[in-house]
């Protein structure tokens, strides 16, 4: 019963469970402390909104990083350095 | 069904992947540098390798997952050692997010409304770029973890043994930072 109350009543443990539920599914209890903090708590409520948000938009942002790195292109200089550095380790092995 | 045995040309690597490892790189260290770096190791330390390539994947596959594991051994340099400070001061940031006896939000850090809640897409460039400081100023840990699970969906068990962390340790990572990015965001967008 503690225990419960606990979470019932903590809004740092339920926000915890927001971020875990967002990744793997919650066992049953922690599905029921979870549902029953929401239930009476406006700014977890809040909270869980804008979690969920930002979630879509940190992995939207991740993708755009790569489509926008996938445009970069190494240097000539470099290359060419590159291709010369594997030739001599080939040719001395 | 017989599969195809994949082979490996070493003379063709910097023409055929040179750039998709730099890229590879970039967006998940955003440092020139230190990306060209790990290219040239990745294809020496391949090359002291090839002879045990089994030609189950492609070479493309091959040498990214090199690559990978030398990124990952980034993540972890940069967050030993001097970089625990910065963690340690974003926990004490924390500590004033809840009341310490009730674990009830302080009303200082209670989260408001500051306009993510209904999406407008109009919005989400300018948005976006504040997400990008505010991911900027996570400490290094918690960033290579949200990385790992956010941009390569890795396991929570690879990222845990990786990283040398505990599962608990884990899941404490991944909710500190989301409390740090939604301060942050509700801090800098009004």
């Amino acid at each position: 019963m503690n225990h419960l109350k606990k979470v019932i009543y903590n809004c740092k443990q339920a926000t915890l469970l927001i971020e875990k539920r967002q990744i793997k599914s919650l066992s049953f209890r922690e599905t029921i402390e979870l549902r029953i903090h929401l239930a009476g708590c406006s700014m977890c409520k809040l909270y869980n909104k804008q979690s969920q948000v930002i979630h879509q938009m940190v992995l939207q942002l991740f993708h755009d990083t790569q489509q926008q790195a996938s445009s970069l292109v190494l240097d000539e200089t470099f290359k060419k350095e590159l291709q010369d550095r594997i030739e001599t380790e080939l040719n001395n092995t | 069904m017989v599969t195809e045995k994949q082979s490996l040309d070493p003379r063709n690597w910097v023409n055929a992947h040179a750039d998709y490892l730099y890229a590879y790189t970039l967006s998940r260290l955003n440092d020139e540098e230190q990306a060209k770096d790990l290219v040239q190791e990745t294809f020496l330390a391949a090359l002291e390798k090839v002879d045990r390539f089994e030609g189950k994947s492609t070479e493309r596959t091959w040498l990214t997952a090199i690559l990978k594991n030398k990124i990952i051994d980034v993540y972890r340099k940069k967050s030993s050692g001097l970089a625990n400070i910065s963690e340690k001061k974003a926990e004490e940031e924390q500590k004033d997010f809840f009341e310490e006896d009730t674990g009830h939000w302080t009303e200082a850090h209670q989260p408001l409304p500051f306009g993510i809640e209904d999406q407008e897409p109009l919005r989400a460039k300018e948005f976006n770029h504040i997400l990008q400081l505010c991911m900027q100023k996570l400490p290094v840990l918690w960033k290579s973890v949200f990385t790992m699970k956010h941009m390569d969906d890795a396991s929570t068990e690879f990222i845990c043994s990786e990283m040398r962390v505990t599962q608990a340790n884990f899941w404490v990572i991944i909710h500190r930072a989301k409390l740090s990015l939604r301060a942050c965001l509700q801090k800098n967008w009004i």
